[in-house]
């Protein structure tokens, strides 16, 4: 059935009848990413308040793939369990070329995982919940509240705010723009993104419709329901599918979004006219960042740092990246415990982690709409040979999944399993109660694995060493100490270490 | 020796993105002129005829 949008309430903000105080965090736009940064900052003592130019949650299923990291960083926020129990779990993907299955994959997800690889859950869920965390929280919500300006100074910055009763300023000595890829924030700084913008828009469409279609991604090259095209169908919650269908270049979008037109399109899709429009959109595609996200006081989160191109996850899952990345500092800046330049790790270690997930968007953006010529050539020749050979599958490019990315961390690393590696976040395994994800928490811990962590005022974790946690955490090695970041992001590891050892590693850790 | 179909180059995508990178900007004619070197270097390379010849079966070969 489709979503029935129930507003929120509009409350006239303090700042229309007297200055308000200074505000730490500021945080603009109420979407995935700003009410999940809200959130991991209400959870680390810091309580922002949320400006939103709108009164409900997404129109339109939008993201949609949430990654086993993503529900993690969701978990920790409170929201995990509630979307995995609601959302479509999937692992087998199925890519057809014309009419004929090329061939499948199989995501096969490992045993012993808190969180499946995959959820399909329309967005406007994952804000829901995410509302109704914030407002158990009670984070300061404001709904209607658009920014139309913003000044920034030396130790603050202010913003002008118009609300439904007339307009106020806000002060804050942060403010956050989550306000999305069209970035109304990074407009009025005169900030401009670097990158590809490709010539190809697709269309998006919500379908509601009865059946019993497989918990599966299926994409299609050149079907014959849509010539010369891509397109792709995905499962979701409450009997709705997203269609995505690839339009070419030389479309006239407006005409592309008539329901006389998507319709017929639709009947090709799914054999039948049995289904009802819930939602549609056009997009073009585009693989572009900010050079830096972070420009003094006023900070960039998510897709108004860098945007891609859809089919690999990773515009939600990157913003959720985002998110992971700069609670933990800037909570810590906030409370005095690190110094600004903190925040340079953020900018760095998620510019390196847009980059990866650019890099893979403009390929598969590459394959999917080859320029004509040797381009296309090569693009069919590795569809006529995925059917016959193996070799040519993991050539073919329909988007690349997204996965957390490993960080180039400098840091003391020993001779332990790659997956635990700096840089990488710290594997799940289960515990006798519960999950390590778990009981890393949301500080930095110690993980002593058979044998005593140095004392250094640190909560230690010193779970009982089964298989899993021997094959994920030390290999053949008899025992091993982790530092682990709030993020969950293995800062070092050790055979053994000093105390004099973890606190070097612990101060590098906080190092822009 | 048999013709080696499973997957056997690490970064796949990698390798993709270079060999489009390689032919951009040229004349289609002179694409075609430089995988058709591309081909001879390297199934020099490969050297085995046994080899050649099943990869010139499944490159024939009709969908």
């Amino acid at each position: 059935m489709a979503f029935a949008h129930q507003p929120f309430d509009y409350v006239a903000p303090a700042g229309l009848r007297a200055p308000e105080p200074r505000h730490k965090v500021i945080i603009v736009g109420a979407g995935p990413i700003g009410l999940a940064m809200a959130i991991e900052l209400a959870n680390h003592g810091v309580l922002a308040t949320v400006l939103d130019d709108n009164n409900v949650v997404s129109v339109g299923s939008r993201a949609i793939c949430w990654s086993k990291r993503s529900l993690e960083i969701l978990d920790r926020l409170g929201v995990g369990e509630r979307s995995v129990t609601k959302g479509v779990t999937w692992k087998v993907g199925r890519t057809f070329h014309r009419d004929k299955e090329v061939f499948n994959f199989d995501l096969l997800p490992e045993d012993g995982h808190k969180m499946p690889a995959f959820v399909n859950l329309q967005q406007y869920f994952v804000e829901e919940y995410l509302v109704q965390r914030a407002q158990a929280l009670n984070i300061d919500l404001r709904w209607k509240n658009r920014v139309i300006s913003v000044d920034q100074k030396a130790d603050f910055a202010s913003v002008k705010v118009v609300t439904p009763d007339g307009s106020y300023m806000l002060e804050a000595d942060w403010v956050l723009a989550c306000d999305g890829a069209r970035s109304p924030i990074r407009e009025m700084m005169g900030l401009e993104f670097d990158g590809e913008l490709f010539e190809e828009r697709f269309l998006i469409a919500d379908i509601e419709m009865q059946g019993d279609f497989a918990s599966e991604r299926w994409f299609w090259f050149e079907p014959n329901f849509h010539p010369g095209q891509s397109a792709l169908l995905h499962k979701q919650p409450d009997n709705i599918y997203r269609i995505d269908l690839q339009l070419g270049w030389d479309t006239d979008p407006e005409v592309e979004k008539r329901p006389e037109t998507v319709s017929p399109r639709i009947e090709k899709v799914v054999g039948h006219a049995d289904f009802k429009l819930d939602w549609i959109s056009v997009y073009t595609f585009q693989c572009r960042r900010l050079r830096s996200f972070v420009h003094s006081n006023i900070l960039f989160v998510g897709d108004s740092a860098h945007v891609v191109s859809p089919f690999g996850a990773r515009g939600g899952n990157g913003g959720l990246g985002d998110v992971d990345a700069l609670g933990w500092r800037l909570a810590a800046v906030i409370n005095g415990v690190a110094a600004p330049e903190a925040l340079q790790g953020y900018d760095r270690e998620r510019c390196y982690g847009a980059d990866e997930n650019l890099l893979n968007s403009s390929r598969s953006t590459r394959f999917m709409s080859p320029e004509p010529g040797i381009e296309r050539l090569f693009r069919d020749a590795v569809l006529h040979l995925a059917g016959r050979a193996d070799f040519a599958r993991p050539m073919v490019n329909s988007g690349r999944l997204s996965k957390p990315c490993i960080y180039p961390l400098v840091a003391p690393d020993a001779d332990l399993p790659a997956g635990a590696r700096p840089g990488a976040v710290a594997p799940d395994a289960p515990l006798e109660n519960g999950w390590m994800t778990e009981a890393l928490g949301r500080d930095f811990v110690l993980l002593a694995l058979g044998c005593d962590a140095p004392e250094l005022g640190l909560r230690v974790v010193k779970p009982v060493l089964t298989d899993m946690i021997r094959r994920r955490y030390l290999g053949d090695q008899p025992q091993a100490v982790y530092l682990i970041r709030p993020d969950q992001v293995v800062a070092a590891r050790w055979l053994s270490v000093s105390a004099a050892g973890v606190a070097a590693a612990l101060e590098q850790s906080w190092e822009g | 020796m048999i013709l080696n179909t499973r997957p056997n180059i690490a970064d796949s995508d990698g390798f993709y993105a270079d060999l489009l990178a390689a032919h951009r900007g040229l004349p289609e004619a002179e694409s075609h002129a430089m995988n058709a070197r591309l081909v001879l270097i390297l199934a020099n390379h490969i050297g085995d005829a046994k080899v050649l010849s099943q990869a010139l079966v499944l490159a024939r070969a009709e969908s």
